[in-house]
């Protein structure tokens, strides 16, 4: 529990992220260009550009297997999105989004398997059900605050496996749906199968990032945002607390989901058979995003392309030990945890700032964040 | 009845399983307000080293004794070194990743440093049950170990609410749980009491792994994992304030979880279905969990 | 006439931002001294600084005699100077009466339990509350609250800010007199930073202005309550 200026107590958000929008539109008005100081704008129109490229090229430069690590860091960016909109905007932290990303998955392996659809048809109905079933699952969520929240999303995730285990008759009569390599072959002549599933993942994550950067400018997400900062000073300025809530659970559950259903094309399989899979989906997630930068728009892509190296490297790094490969990944979290408190983007962020401050404040002192109740 | 007393018997000898690591989970958020998520592999690393101990021919009290003081310090240690770097920074998401970190390390370290082979713990408590009562042949036991357990975990409890409550020294960890800058005003080392709460769930989870190991027929790196869901609905349910709560609804859960398994069959097989549910109604109905005190909320 | 605290030369602020650039500050034994000033002048970077909470970059700040720059919070409270924040400080989810206990609770004396008695006696309304939860008290009790348990540590020196902050005019009158009783009473040595210049400058002896971490101005406290000028330039009213 913390304590506000007045010494009331607050219940505690647990991981309300104090990071800013990217850019702040002047009040009123939608602005397109953020007004940030030139140099940092050229930086990051530099650094956009370049990173855009490489997405585009790499397919084509790299073998098969990385091309599937790199649409796994693509699916798992969605996923950690649309987890983004729901903790770092909106203040709701959820330990269980690997449960929509289960559901999402054996969405389209069903469908697929036992129903004959295409799998790009698939995809929209994943998003659609989960959209649904966030919905559902926000509705109670309302009345569940902060850390309580974590723990009922937590038992979530665990809970996946066994449904699955109950309902779902696969292969062997375990939990396993697994659609045959054909149905995923690529739709487009003269790209592989695993260059296909890359760009349509990639097309993907685009639409879903600039759906969801256009979101948090918006009014819905300065809602949010108000949500998770000072529920109660929201509500005094007309907003909608439940629906924000409830909505942003929604969508969070719907990319969640989306994630879920690609994950098929990507891996070929939809599986339940381990206990604490879709727990240690959900924790990746949330990592993806703290790695990265909660509360920032590039902060998922980053920081999932991260774990997704780092979870290979560690594995790679002992033969014969590969009982060690946890404790090397859970070591090299908590390292940048201590190194990049803020993700890499806010990193990044503060890197350009002082970029910034050193080339367009010369002489003058320079201005710097003083605590609220300072005089 | 006999079956139902059967089925109550059992989930009495989980619940304490799950109340004992719940307490620690209590222990630690109310000291130092952080949610443990690492709780269960600590107690789990703990128990190794009392098991090794009992191989080395330690008396199993005394190697209990002897993890329980090294989990002490390591837990201070952990909350200085890891810990507390990471709580003053921006975003307290930081502090749970550290934790799920240390989940993943200390899990994957003990399979490393013991081996993957299940092992066997001693018991603390002599073998044997006490009948209870007997009805068409059957008897039903309450087995000494368990009944052992439970008089530990109230041990654990008077003394612990003790400490927090009639020393100054409890005084002292309540005041930085709840406003660790103005203790600082008032003279008090926010920094040896966070460290202080750590070392205590830490000793607290050493002991409750070790008596629960010795439960059953054999132990490994699984101990805690199912147990870790179990003993985080115990504690949510206890609302995250009482320490009594904790043991309480984890006998609750473990009571419950036994029935359901017996009578509820459409639930057959995804029984965690119950904590779930559990912790969803009581929270709907009281916000602040079963035991949880509440607090107003002044704009 | 000895000074309890005396501050010289201080300069000191956070990271990048010095706030404070020069102070010279003095309080007698016995004596209640004022610090005014608008937002942003350094009022309360200055109280931090003397508990070490804020960094001091140049200067010394000095405690009957013992410098008190390096020393941590928790080492300047044991010295005797009891500090009541901004907002409070509050344990909001303890009872009054173990809020009370805290501020006791480096005293080794048996005398404690007589203390408490005390103080609810002086502050009845605390004294009606004493098994309620802290945190639901409205501000003016809280703010009686912290300045009971300050007193239950039977400090040297009392360091307040701004404790009229968010208080009803009626309540802070009543705080300011119980302050003025302090003061005359025990003999308690204050140091008070406050917006609400007038009623503080009222139990003052001794008044600083502070602006953009200087002091502009500085006399006793009656000729700054009575100086046109300097209350319309700094003081606002």
């Amino acid at each position: 529990m913390t304590t506000d200026q007045t010494g009331a107590t607050v219940e505690p958000m647990l991981g309300a992220a104090p990071l800013e929008l990217e850019a702040e539109p002047s009040p009123g008005r939608q602005t397109l260009w953020p007004q940030i100081p030139r140099p940092v704008f050229i930086a990051r129109v530099i650094i956009g550009t370049a990173m855009a490229a490489a997405a585009l090229y790499a397919p084509f430069y790299f073998d098969p297997v990385y091309n599937r690590l790199l649409s796994q860091a693509i699916y798992l960016a969605i996923a950690a999105m649309g987890l983004n909109l729901l903790t770092g905007f909106n203040g709701q932290v959820s330990i269980g989004h690997g449960f929509f990303y289960g559901v999402g998955a054996f969405t389209s392996a069903i469908l697929m398997v036992d129903h004959g659809w295409t799998f790009e048809a698939t995809i929209p109905v994943a998003l659609v059900l989960n959209g649904i079933v966030g919905l559902l699952i926000g509705l109670p969520a309302l009345r569940v605050r902060g850390l309580y929240l974590a723990l009922v999303t937590l038992g979530l995730a665990v809970l996946f496996p066994q449904l699955a285990t109950k309902y779902v008759e696969g292969t062997g009569g375990v939990a396993l749906v697994r659609p045959r390599a054909r149905d995923f072959a690529s739709l487009i002549q003269g790209l592989d199968d695993d260059q296909w599933a890359y760009f349509l993942s990639l097309a993907i994550m685009a639409v879903l990032f600039l759906l969801a950067w256009n979101l948090v400018r918006g009014r819905i997400g300065r809602s949010m945002i108000a949500v998770r900062d000072q529920e109660i000073a929201a509500t005094t300025v007309g907003v909608n607390l439940a629906g924000t809530k409830v909505a942003t659970f929604a969508i969070s559950a719907a990319y969640a989901g989306v994630a879920g259903s690609l994950s098929v094309m990507v891996d070929h399989v939809a599986a339940a058979t381990n206990p604490i899979f879709y727990f240690q989906r959900s924790v990746e997630f949330l990592v993806a995003m703290a790695i990265g930068g909660a509360a920032t728009i590039m902060g998922p892509a980053v920081g999932a392309l991260a774990l997704v190296l780092l979870r290979r490297n560690t594995e790679d790094l002992i033969e014969g030990k590969e009982i060690l490969a946890p404790a090397l990944y859970g070591a090299a979290l908590i390292a940048i945890v201590f190194v990049l408190p803020e993700g890499l983007v806010g990193g990044v962020r503060r890197f350009l700032a002082w970029i910034g401050r050193r080339s367009s404040a010369k002489g003058r002192p320079p201005t710097h964040p003083i605590p609220d109740d300072s005089q | 009845m006999q079956l139902f007393v059967e089925q109550v018997l059992n989930g009495i000898a989980n619940g304490v399983v799950y109340g004992s690591v719940a307490l620690a989970l209590v222990l630690i958020f109310r000291t130092t307000g952080v949610l443990n998520f690492a709780q269960g592999e600590m107690a789990l690393f703990a128990t190794f080293i009392s098991w090794k101990l009992t191989q080395q021919g330690l008396p199993v009290v005394g190697a209990i004794a002897v993890s329980m003081a090294i989990a002490f310090v390591s837990g201070a240690v952990i909350e200085r070194v890891l810990i507390r770097p990471v709580e003053t920074g921006r975003s307290p998401l930081n502090v749970v990743i550290v934790t799920l970190g240390m989940f993943l390390a200390l899990n994957s370290l003990v399979q490393l440093i013991f081996g993957t082979d299940p092992q066997f713990m001693p018991s603390a408590f002599p073998s044997g049950g006490i009948e209870l009562f007997t009805s068409n042949g059957r008897t039903a036991t309450l087995q000494k170990g368990t009944l052992g357990l439970v008089l530990v975990l109230i041990a654990e409890c008077v003394v612990l609410w003790f400490m927090l409550n009639r020393t100054k020294l409890g005084l002292k960890l309540r005041a930085v749980a709840t406003n660790p800058d103005s203790a600082r005003l008032h003279g008090i080392k926010a920094g040896s009491m966070l460290m202080l709460g750590w070392a205590l769930s830490a000793a607290i989870g050493a002991l409750a792994g070790s008596l629960v190991a010795a439960q059953r027929t054999g132990f490994d790196s699984n101990l805690m994992q199912t147990v870790l869901v179990y003993a985080l609905a115990a504690a949510a349910l206890g609302g995250f304030d009482s320490l009594w709560g904790a043991v309480i609804c984890g006998i609750i859960v473990g009571v419950a979880d036994a029935l359901t398994i017996q009578y509820i069959d459409p639930l057959n097989g995804i029984e965690v279905v119950l904590p779930l549910a559990l912790i969803l109604v009581v929270l709907v109905v009281s916000p602040h969990g079963l035991f949880g005190k509440r607090t107003v909320e002044r704009v | 006439m000895t000074h309890v605290l005396e501050l010289e030369g201080v300069s000191g602020g956070y990271g990048h931002a010095q706030v404070l650039h020069g102070i010279d500050l003095t309080v007698e034994e016995g004596h209640v001294a004022v610090v005014l000033g608008a937002n942003g002048a350094g009022k309360t970077t200055t109280l931090r600084a003397i508990c070490g909470v804020v960094g001091v970059k140049g200067g010394d700040i000095r405690f009957d005699g013992k410098s008190l720059v390096g020393k941590s919070p928790e080492e300047v409270s044991r010295l005797g100077i009891a500090h009541v924040p901004q907002g409070r400080g509050t344990f909001s989810e303890l009872t009054v009466d173990d809020n009370m206990r805290i501020g006791a609770i480096n005293r080794k004396d048996k005398e404690v339990a007589g203390d408490l008695e005390r103080w609810y006696a002086a502050f009845p309304r605390l004294g009606e509350r004493r098994k309620q939860e802290a945190g639901s008290m409205s501000g003016g009790e809280q703010q009686m609250l912290a300045l009971a348990r300050a007193m239950m540590a039977r400090p040297r020196l009392l360091l307040l800010d701004e404790p009229s902050l968010g208080l009803a005019p009626l309540v802070t009158r009543e705080l300011f007199a119980h302050l003025g009783d302090l003061n005359k009473g025990e003999g308690l040595s204050i140091l008070v930073v406050e917006q609400n210049a007038n009623l503080a400058l009222e139990i003052g002896h001794w008044g600083y202005v502070l602006e953009a971490g200087r002091i502009a101005v500085q006399n006793t406290a009656d000729k700054l309550h009575d100086d046109e000028a300097v209350r319309k330039a700094y003081l606002g009213f």
